[in-house]
């Protein structure tokens, strides 16, 4: 078992998971999503993303460049956050909560590519 | 090599993970120790409000409590945090900064910036490996003809040098091994516009490597190769290296040349020099008597051959004879700085001493003594470092062999005006009457200074204007390239030396001849007369002009102002 891999997966299935707990809900309700669960996928993306710097395989850099897409999604989420409730005079809206939560489902969709590449690279050294 | 850029990025990966966590416990932290405002109420430190804090608390520690004055359970969280922060970042930062400043991955940015120049080059360019004296000689020749150059050398220093220079044209420059063949490949042997490769370092068998990986790679290129023995040589020309210059050899059949034909030797001289320049004197060294030489090594040697075929009587004087061989006549044992070595070489009764061993000192030296005891002597030096130049200079020399100068010139002319080599070879075999006819004609010609040499090839790229269907009923002569396009009535200051149509080779051609569409033509003269003849040939009025005498307006608002002006 190679202790690397183990926290590289870990940290790649965790950022999914993350991701999924604050998309699942009706999508405009604030009452559904929390900052705080934003702030963890932030957080753990940003742990994957490094982790996947400085390998050299063609499945190692698609890897990295989901994730990149991945941040970049969840970045403009919690921009677009701060900026609804710090910088505008209506506050948190619906509306609003309705494209911070997309934004972040289509970062779920980047981890869900990340892992699945993830699953494959696995079985294709099983063989 | 693209393997140091992963290799820096996996190195990247320890100092970010420590700041995103260190980051992300202390907003954490920050975020949910209950707060209070100034009232009293109690006030949460939002997530957003915990990363503003963080970000300026771990970069500067002056700061204020913001939004509000913290609680004493943020001021404890805070001066932990504080600490942990600050020694993250400075290690995080201090760690990346390095990273950047890593000599190898400078060098692979060096690289990969030099390979991504020499791709996008898009003119004929040479490679030139090692940029010693006759490197930079060579490179400096090329680029005041704005021919381009790519620079290998194995030395750091000397690439520095060459960044230094004031060259007319960007040289593209990386230090590296040219024995390799990857790096021949990444300064661009293999790009479509390498005309030819030049081995010019100071170890044979790096020059001999960089032939053999030319050949075998990128066998249409031009191989020319500098190489100091006969062995190495005959190496070289087994593979099919195009040139390969011995300085020592070239130097001693130019000074035997110098002996039976002084005029045709000022001429070439002159013509091969940097144009321009002040023009040299004629050399007429002695054509008979005895000649002393000091050094029997690879200069010695290639003297004596030489000056044997001539006839001369000849004394050596060497000193370690049992190392370099001992020529028939024997050989006098010492170094040739004493009088009494060279007394015992006959100094006295010699016309001529050859000052050949490879250390200048001793050089100058045998010089001096020899100059006191002879002061009739006709004298020619050897010189190893170009830095010594203004001793030899004053020494009283009346011919200077600087291996590299040699070397860069014969270079110079090979691939700049490939021609002139093609002249020389024919002057050979003119008479001495013929050769300083051509010198007086030089001189009337250029006034003092060295005459510019420049070829031209009839093609639509460097004579547009005769590759015009109009043009090609005008009876276009030699003598009508030759007039100046601002008033026909005037002549060109140049001189036609060689014309080449198919195979037939003309020296000197007749201004009466027709010039054809495919000739090459080589000439002397002033600059200016180079820069005319180009305007001739590229622009179709001036072509006109110069072949008919009409000049017409045709431009459409000045045909149309004819067209007006002729009914009255």
């Amino acid at each position: 078992m190679n202790p690397e891999k183990v926290v590289f997966g870990f940290f790649i299935v965790l950022a999914l998971t993350l991701n999924f707990g604050f998309f699942v809900g009706e999508l405009d309700n604030p009452n559904h999503h929390h900052a705080w669960e934003l702030f963890a996928v932030v957080v753990v993306n940003m742990i994957a993303t490094v982790l996947k710097f400085g390998d050299r395989s063609q499945i190692g850099a698609v890897l990295l460049s989901t994730s990149l897409v991945a941040m970049l999604q969840l970045i403009a989420a919690t921009l677009v956050w701060t900026f609804a409730v710090y910088a505008t005079d209506a506050g948190m809206t619906e509306s609003i909560m309705a494209s911070v939560v997309s934004l972040s489902g289509g970062a779920m969709i980047a981890n869900v590519v990340s892992v699945v590449l993830l699953v494959v690279e696995t079985v294709m050294l099983r063989r | 090599m693209d393997t140091i850029f992963f290799l820096i990025l996996r190195r990247m990966r320890a100092p970010l993970l420590t700041l995103i966590v260190v980051y992300a416990v202390a907003m954490a932290g920050m975020a949910l120790i209950p707060g209070q405002d100034a009232e009293g109420h109690p006030a949460q430190v939002s997530l957003f409000h915990a990363f503003y804090f963080v970000s300026y608390m771990s970069t500067t520690i002056g700061f204020g409590e913001l939004p509000n004055a913290f609680t004493d359970a943020q001021r404890l969280w805070v001066s932990g945090s504080v600490f942990f922060t600050v020694a993250v970042w400075i290690y995080a930062i201090g760690n990346l900064i390095a990273l950047l400043q890593d000599v190898t991955l400078q060098r692979a940015i060096a690289e990969r910036r030099f390979r991504g120049r020499v791709r996008g080059l898009s003119r004929p360019f040479y490679l030139i490996c090692g940029y010693g004296q006759t490197g930079s000689a060579l490179v400096r020749g090329l680029t005041d003809r704005h021919l381009q150059a790519v620079v290998i050398d194995i030395d750091p220093d000397r690439i520095n040098l060459l960044q230094l220079d004031n060259q007319r044209e960007f040289v593209p420059a990386l230090c590296a091994d040219a024995r390799s063949p990857a790096t021949l490949e990444s300064a661009g042997m293999s790009h479509p516009m390498c005309r030819g490769v030049v081995a010019l370092t100071n170890v044979n068998e790096a020059n001999l490597k960089i032939a053999i990986a030319s050949k075998l790679l990128r066998p249409e290129v031009k191989v020319i190769c500098r190489a100091d023995s006969h062995e190495v040589e005959a190496n070289m020309a087994s593979f099919g290296t195009d040139h390969i210059y011995d300085p020592f050899d070239a130097f001693a059949l130019y000074i035997a040349t110098a002996i039976q034909a002084p005029c045709q030797t000022l001429l070439v001289d002159w013509l091969s020099g940097f144009g321009g320049e002040a023009l040299s004197e004629p050399r007429y060294p002695p054509a008979k008597g005895r000649w002393v030489i000091c050094g029997y090594g690879r200069f010695g040697k290639a003297m004596y051959q030489h000056l044997k075929d001539q006839g001369f009587e000849l004394s050596v004087i060497e000193a370690s004879p049992h190392r370099t061989g001992i020529p028939p006549e024997g050989v006098v044992h010492g170094r040739g700085t004493e009088a009494v070595t060279l007394e015992q070489a006959e100094i006295r009764r010699s016309v001529g001493l050859v000052a050949g061993t490879d250390h200048d000192a001793d050089n100058l030296s045998i010089i001096m003594t020899a100059l006191e005891l002879n002061p009739d002597l006709f004298v020619i030096a050897r010189e190893n470092h170009i830095q010594n130049q203004h001793l030899f200079d004053r020494v009283g020399a009346h011919a200077i062999m600087n291996p590299s100068t040699i070397i860069a010139n014969r270079i110079r002319i090979r691939l700049v005006t490939p021609l002139l080599a093609e002249f020389t070879t024919l002057a050979r075999f003119q008479d001495e009457g013929w050769a300083s006819q051509l010198v007086s004609r030089i001189v009337a010609l250029v006034d003092e200074r060295m005459p510019y040499v420049w070829e031209v090839t009839l093609d639509r790229e460097e004579a547009f204007a005769l590759h015009d269907p109009e043009m090609g009923r005008l009876p276009v002569t030699l003598g009508t390239l030759l007039r100046d396009p601002m008033d026909r009535d005037l002549r060109l200051r140049a001189i036609p030396l060689l014309l080449i149509r198919d195979d037939e080779r003309i020296l000197l051609p007749d201004l009466d001849d027709r010039v054809e569409f495919g000739d090459r033509l080589l000439f002397c003269g002033w600059e200016e007369a180079h820069r005319r003849m180009d305007w001739i040939l590229q622009n179709i009025h001036a072509l006109r002009y110069v072949a008919t005498g009409e000049a017409r307006r045709d431009g459409p608002v000045w045909r149309r102002i004819a067209a007006w002006q002729r009914p009255r």
